[in-house]
C-alpha cells in the first residue's frame, strides 16, 4: 500500500468545500465525512471474533445486520480507554473492492460538524512512526483546533477486509 | 423515447431458459403425429425468436429461425418427426443454451457448432426455405425505395381514398389517418359522396360509404403516406400522385405496386443494422445464476395474508398498552391479553418467517428435468436400452441448495447408467428385462429432502472396494468393517472401482467430490448395493441453508452455535481416557478412536490455554472426516438458527461458518467444525 | 391517457410493451394469453388492444375474431404482434379483424409510432 499522503489528498472528487462530524481521541480532534455517518449508538458489548487484531472488538447486532466494530484508540496504538456510558460507536459506510459495508468505529466521544474546504486542507507530514499514514486524507485547522481528517475507505477498507492469503498468514503468525 | 430494455432481458433470459427446457422434454416426450406436442414446441421456438430479435440478441433469433420453419413443417405434417431430426432438434437447443447462457453471462457460445447445427437444419429443409432472415423481421429492409422515382416529390401528393364498406370493421378509422397525415405536412381534406346509398333503405350503419380526396402539401415522402394506409392497402381503392402530375399521370399509383412482402418500410426493425456480420449483439447486462429468480404468485399471496395478520396482532398489542395506561387497575386481565397477544405475535412471525423461507423453495424438477435428455443421449451412446423414471418433481428445496446439486446427480445417474446397467444382452442372459431401469426419486423427511437414485444394474462388487481400499491405506489389512461400511469407501478419494475408464463417467470428477459437494451443502450421502440386483444412492440434505438446526454451547463466557449436524455425541471425559501427545496436545481415547481435543478458546486466540483436566465436557464433531472434541464449559439448548454472513460488513472469519442472533439480541458465532479440524491441526505443528 | 390491454404469453414482451405504454402515460392491463386476454377485455372497455399470436389455448387471431363480437370492441383498435411478416399472415389477421400489425422484432419507439397510429 502506497505511503505516500499527497495520493489520499488529490483525489478530485474532493473537489469544493466538505462536511466532516469529528470526533475525540484522547484529546485529539480526527474528522469524517459526515455523508458516510450512518448513525451513532452506545457501546455495547459486541461478540469477540477469532484470531482477529485486538482492535477489532468483534460484532454486533444492528437491525439484524451483523456489524464489525473496530476501536479506534486501539488502531492507532494508543493508551485503551475503558468503555463507559459515554463511549460511543459511530457506524459507518465504508467502500471499497465496490462494495459497501457498514462498520462501527469505537470513540472517546463525538465533537462537531465542520465544513471544510479542500483548500484548508493540508498535507499530513510524515510521522516517522510505524503507523501508516495513507489513510489521513489531510490536516485542517478550525478555531485553531487541528483536525486529522480521515479516509475511512482507507483506513476501515483493504487493511481489514483482508484476503485469505493475509488470513492464513495471521494465523501463522 | 429512450428506455432501458436490459431491465427485460433477466426475464427474457429466464423465461427462454424455461422455454427450452420445456421444448427438450417434450422433444423427448415425441412420439408420432403428436400435434399439440408439436405445437407446444413451436411456440417456444417462436417465442425465443421473437424476444431475442426484439431485445437485441440478433444471432439467436436468427439461429432460431431455421428450427421455427422446420418446427412448423413438422406441425403441418410436411415433415416426420423421425429419432433424427428430433435428435438435430435436440442438439439445436444445446446451442440456444449456450448462446442464452453466453447473453447471460458474457463470454462466447461455441460458433461451429452452432453453424454446423443450423447448416444441417437449413439441409434438412431443403432449398426452398427462405434465406433466414438477417436481424430477424428484416426481411423486408430495404424496400423503402423500392418503388424509386417521384419518392421526394417537393411540392406534395394528392390522394384518392375511397375506402371499401367494411374498412371500419378492422378498427381503422379514416379521421385518424388524417390526423397523422396532418402530421406530415398541409393537408386539405374534401369529401366525396357519391359512394352513399340514395335512401337508408339498406343503410349500414357500421359500413364505410365517404370516400375522400385529400391534398399533402410540404416535402413529404410517398414511403411515409404509404405506411398511413399501410393496414387497409386491401381495403380500399387508392391513389397517390405527386401534385404537379396530377391528372395527367393516370398510372402512378402506389399500393397498386406494393413492396414485394406487402409490409411497408417501416417494418425494417430499428437497430438491425446490429447483426450486420452476425456477430452476437450484446447488450444484456450480466446477471448472476441466482439473481433473479420466479415465485409462484400464491406464495407472495399467502404472505401478504400473513402480514395482515401481523399488522392486527401490532394493533391490538397497541390497543392493550393504551388499555393499561388509561385503566392501570386492570392489570390482571390486561396482562391475560398481553400473553395472548404475544402468542399471537410468535405464531404470526413463525409463519411468516416459515412462508418467506418458502419464496427460495423451489421444486426439484428443475433439476430432474435435464435427466431425460441425459440418459437419451447416454443409452445412444452406449447401445444401453433405459428406462428412466422419476418420482416427487414437485418437492421443494432451497433455490441455492437446488443450484449446487445438478452436477453431483448428473455424475451419480451417469454412473448408475455407465457402471451399473449392463448391456442388454447382458442383462438378458442374466434372466433380467433388457432394458435396465434407473429411477431418481425425491421426498421430505424429517426436515430433510432425501433424494434416492436407484438402478437395477450389476451392484457393485464390495470384495474389489475393500481390496482398493486397503490398498489406498485407508485401513489396515486386519481391520475388516461390516459389508455396508465397505461400499461407503467408494466416496474416498483415489477410490474409482471402474474397470476402464470411460469417456463418460472418467472426467476426472469422483465420486469423493461428489460427498464433498454433498457435505458442502450441509447434507450426507450413502451407498446401499446388492450384487446383481442394482445400487441405491441416498441423499439427504437440509430443507434450506439459510436455516439451521444448531446446538448452543457455552465456552469461555461466550455462546456459539456448532450445526446438529456435524456432533457425533457429547460426553463427560472418563480420567483414564484422556491422553497427551507432545507434551502439550490433549487427545480424548473414544471406543478405538483418539481425538484431538481442541481448546476453542485459546485456538481462536481469546484466551489462554488451559491444561486439559480430568473431567471435562466434551462435544465430539466430525465434518469432512475429520473428528475433533471441543471442551465446553456448558451445553444449552437446541433451537434452528437463522445463519447470517460475516462477509456482508466483514469477512470470512476461519473457524466460522457465519452468525445468527440470538434471542437476546446477541451475536453467536456459527462454528465450522471442518474449519476447527483445520486450524487445530496447523497449531500442533509449531509452537504452542 | 388511453387504456391498453396488453395481451402476450411471454412475460418479458409484456412487460416491455407495457412498460413503454405506462412511460407514455398510458394505463394497461395485461393478459397472460388469449383466455385471460378476453375475460380481462370485457368490463374493461380498452381504447386499444395490441396482442401476440402465437399463444397456448386461445391464439391471437382467435382473440381477435371474439373481441370483434364484442359489442364494446366493435370498431375499437386491434394491433396483433407478429413475426411473420408475410403478406399471408398479414391477411390472416386482417381477416381476423385485426386493425393492423407490429413486427417483431421491434423496439418501444416503433411500438409507440405505430400506437399513435391508431390511439387519438
Amino acid at each position: 500500500m502506497a505511503n505516500d499522503a499527497t495520493q489520499s489528498i488529490q483525489d478530485p472528487a474532493t473537489a469544493g468545500e466538505d462536511q466532516y462530524l469529528t470526533f475525540i481521541l484522547a484529546d485529539e480532534e480526527y474528522g469524517v465525512d459526515i455523508l458516510r455517518v450512518q448513525e451513532i449508538k452506545g457501546w455495547e458489548r459486541p461478540t469477540p471474533l477469532p484470531n482477529t487484531p485486538d482492535y477489532i472488538r468483534g460484532v454486533i447486532n444492528v437491525r439484524g445486520m451483523i456489524v464489525p466494530i473496530i476501536d479506534m484508540r486501539l488502531r492507532f496504538g494508543m493508551e485503551p480507554l475503558e468503555y463507559g456510558p459515554t463511549t460511543v460507536v459511530i457506524m459507518l459506510r465504508v467502500i471499497s473492492e465496490d462494495r459497501e459495508r457498514v462498520m462501527g468505529i469505537v470513540v472517546d466521544a463525538v465533537s462537531e460538524v465542520y465544513s471544510i474546504g479542500d483548500d484548508n486542507l493540508q498535507p499530513a507530514p510524515d510521522f516517522g512512526t510505524r503507523i501508516g499514514i495513507d489513510f489521513v486524507r489531510g490536516l485542517a485547522t478550525v478555531e485553531e483546533k487541528m483536525i486529522l481528517v480521515l479516509d475511512i475507505d482507507t483506513l476501515l477498507g483493504p487493511g481489514l477486509i483482508a484476503s485469505e492469503d493475509a488470513i492464513r498468514e495471521e494465523q501463522g503468525a | 423515447m429512450s428506455m432501458d430494455m436490459s431491465q427485460f432481458i433477466e426475464a427474457f433470459l429466464e423465461e427462454s431458459f424455461e422455454g427450452l427446457d420445456h421444448m427438450e422434454t417434450e422433444l423427448l416426450a415425441l412420439s408420432e403425429g403428436d400435434e399439440e406436442t408439436l405445437h407446444t414446441i413451436f411456440r417456444a421456438a417462436h417465442s425465443i425468436k421473437g424476444g431475442a430479435g426484439t431485445f437485441g440478441f440478433s444471432a439467436i433469433s436468427e439461429f432460431t429461425h431455421g428450427m421455427e420453419t422446420l418446427l412448423d413443417r413438422m406441425r403441418n405434417g410436411q415433415q416426420e418427426a423421425t429419432p433424427e431430426i428430433v435428435n438435430l432438434l435436440l442438439r439445436a437447443v444445446d446451442v440456444l443454451r449456450g448462446q442464452l447462457q453466453a447473453a447471460r453471462d458474457g463470454g462466447e457460445a461455441d460458433p461451429a457448432e452452432a453453424a454446423e447445427v443450423r447448416a444441417l437444419i437449413e439441409a434438412t429443409l431443403g432449398e426452398d426455405t427462405p434465406a433466414p432472415a438477417t436481424g430477424g423481421g428484416s426481411d423486408d429492409a430495404g424496400s423503402g425505395n423500392a418503388d424509386g422515382g417521384d419518392d421526394g416529390a417537393s411540392g406534395g401528393w394528392r390522394i384518392d381514398f375511397r375506402p371499401h364498406a367494411d374498412m371500419l370493421r378492422t378498427g381503422n378509422d379514416p379521421l385518424r389517418m388524417f390526423e397523422v397525415l396532418e402530421e406530415l405536412g398541409e393537408l386539405t381534406v374534401s369529401s366525396q359522396p357519391d359512394g352513399l346509398p340514395e335512401t337508408l333503405e339498406g343503410y349500414e350503419p357500421e359500413a364505410s360509404y365517404l370516400a375522400w380526396t385529400l391534398e399533402l402539401r410540404g416535402d413529404v415522402e410517398r414511403a411515409d403516406i404509404e405506411e398511413v394506409f399501410e393496414w387497409v392497402e386491401d381495403e380500399c381503392d387508392l391513389t397517390i400522385e405527386p401534385l404537379e402530375t396530377a391528372g395527367d399521370s393516370a398510372g402512378a399509383q402506389a399500393p397498386a405496386d406494393p413492396p414485394p412482402d406487402g409490409s411497408g418500410p417501416e417494418s425494417a426493425p430499428a437497430g438491425s443494422e446490429e447483426s450486420a456480420g452476425g456477430a452476437p449483439a450484446r447488450t444484456a447486462s450480466k446477471p448472476t445464476e441466482s439473481s433473479s429468480m420466479r415465485v409462484n404468485a400464491a406464495k407472495i399471496d399467502a404472505l401478504i395474508d400473513m402480514v395482515g395478520e401481523l399488522v392486527i396482532t401490532q394493533s391490538m398489542l397497541t390497543d392493550i398498552s393504551e388499555q393499561l395506561e388509561e385503566d392501570p387497575s386492570r392489570v390482571e386481565q390486561q396482562i391475560e391479553r398481553l400473553r395472548s397477544g404475544l402468542a399471537e405475535l410468535e405464531r404470526n412471525t413463525r409463519e411468516l418467517q416459515e412462508s418467506v423461507m418458502g419464496i427460495r423453495m423451489v421444486p426439484i424438477a428443475q433439476v430432474f428435468n435435464r435427466f431425460p435428455r441425459l440418459v437419451h443421449d447416454l443409452s445412444g451412446q452406449l447401445g444401453k436400452q433405459i428406462d428412466l423414471q422419476m418420482e416427487g418433481e414437485l418437492t421443494e428445496i432451497d433455490k441455492t441448495v437446488l443450484e449446487h446439486l445438478g452436477d453431483p446427480l448428473v455424475h451419480l445417474v451417469r454412473n448408475a447408467i455407465d457402471h451399473g446397467i449392463e448391456m442388454p444382452d447382458e442383462r438378458s442372459a442374466a434372466g433380467k428385462d433388457p432394458t435396465g431401469r434407473v429411477t431418481l426419486e425425491a421426498y421430505h423427511r424429517g426436515g430433510n429432502v432425501v433424494i434416492e437414485i436407484r438402478d437395477d444394474g450389476r451392484g457393485m462388487n464390495s470384495d474389489r472396494i475393500l481390496e482398493k481400499a486397503r490398498a489406498a491405506g485407508l485401513l489396515r489389512p486386519d481391520q475388516t468393517p461390516e459389508p455396508h461400511e465397505i461400499l461407503q469407501y467408494i466416496f474416498e478419494p483415489g477410490l474409482s472401482t471402474a474397470e476402464k475408464l470411460s469417456d463418460l463417467s472418467g472426467r476426472g470428477v469422483g465420486m469423493d467430490v461428489v460427498k464433498k459437494n454433498i457435505r458442502g451443502l450441509g447434507g450426507n450421502i450413502e451407498l446401499h448395493s446388492e450384487p446383481g440386483r442394482g445400487s441405491r444412492i441416498t441423499i439427504r440434505l437440509p430443507l434450506t441453508l439459510s436455516i439451521m438446526d444448531g446446538q448452543l454451547l457455552k465456552i469461555h463466557d461466550e455462546t456459539f452455535v456448532i450445526p446438529l449436524i456435524a456432533i457425533v455425541e457429547s460426553l463427560q471425559t472418563e480420567p483414564e481416557n484422556v491422553k497427551q501427545a507432545f507434551g502439550k496436545l490433549p487427545l480424548y481415547r473414544l471406543r478405538d478412536e483418539y481425538i484431538p481435543v481442541v481448546d476453542l478458546a485459546a485456538l481462536f486466540g481469546q484466551a489462554e490455554p488451559t491444561p486439559m483436566p480430568d473431567r471435562a465436557l466434551l462435544v465430539v464433531a466430525e465434518a469432512d472426516n475429520q473428528r475433533v472434541a471441543l471442551r465446553v464449559d456448558d451445553l444449552l439448548g437446541q433451537q434452528q438458527v437463522v445463519i447470517k454472513t460475516l462477509e456482508t460488513n466483514f469477512r470470512r472469519v476461519p473457524g466460522t461458518a457465519g452468525a445468527t442472533i440470538l434471542g437476546d439480541g446477541q451475536v453467536a458465532l456459527i462454528l465450522d467444525v471442518a474449519g476447527i479440524a483445520r486450524m487445530a491441526a496447523g497449531r500442533d505443528t509449531r509452537a504452542a | 391517457m388511453a387504456k391498453v390491454l396488453v395481451v402476450d404469453d411471454s412475460s418479458s414482451m409484456r412487460q416491455m410493451v407495457s412498460f413503454a405504454l405506462k412511460q407514455a402515460g398510458h394505463e394497461v392491463t395485461e393478459g397472460r394469453d388469449g383466455n385471460d386476454g378476453l375475460s380481462k377485455a370485457q368490463g374493461l372497455k380498452a381504447d386499444l388492444v395490441i396482442t401476440d399470436v402465437n399463444m397456448p389455448g386461445k391464439d391471437g387471431l382467435e382473440l381477435t375474431r371474439e373481441l370483434r363480437k364484442l359489442p364494446d370492441y366493435k370498431f375499437t383498435p386491434i394491433l396483433v404482434l407478429t413475426t411473420e411478416a408475410g403478406p399471408e399472415k398479414k391477411q390472416e389477421g386482417k381477416a381476423a379483424g385485426a386493425t393492423g400489425w407490429l413486427v417483431k422484432p421491434f423496439d418501444p419507439e416503433k411500438l409507440m409510432s405505430t400506437v399513435n397510429k391508431v390511439l387519438r
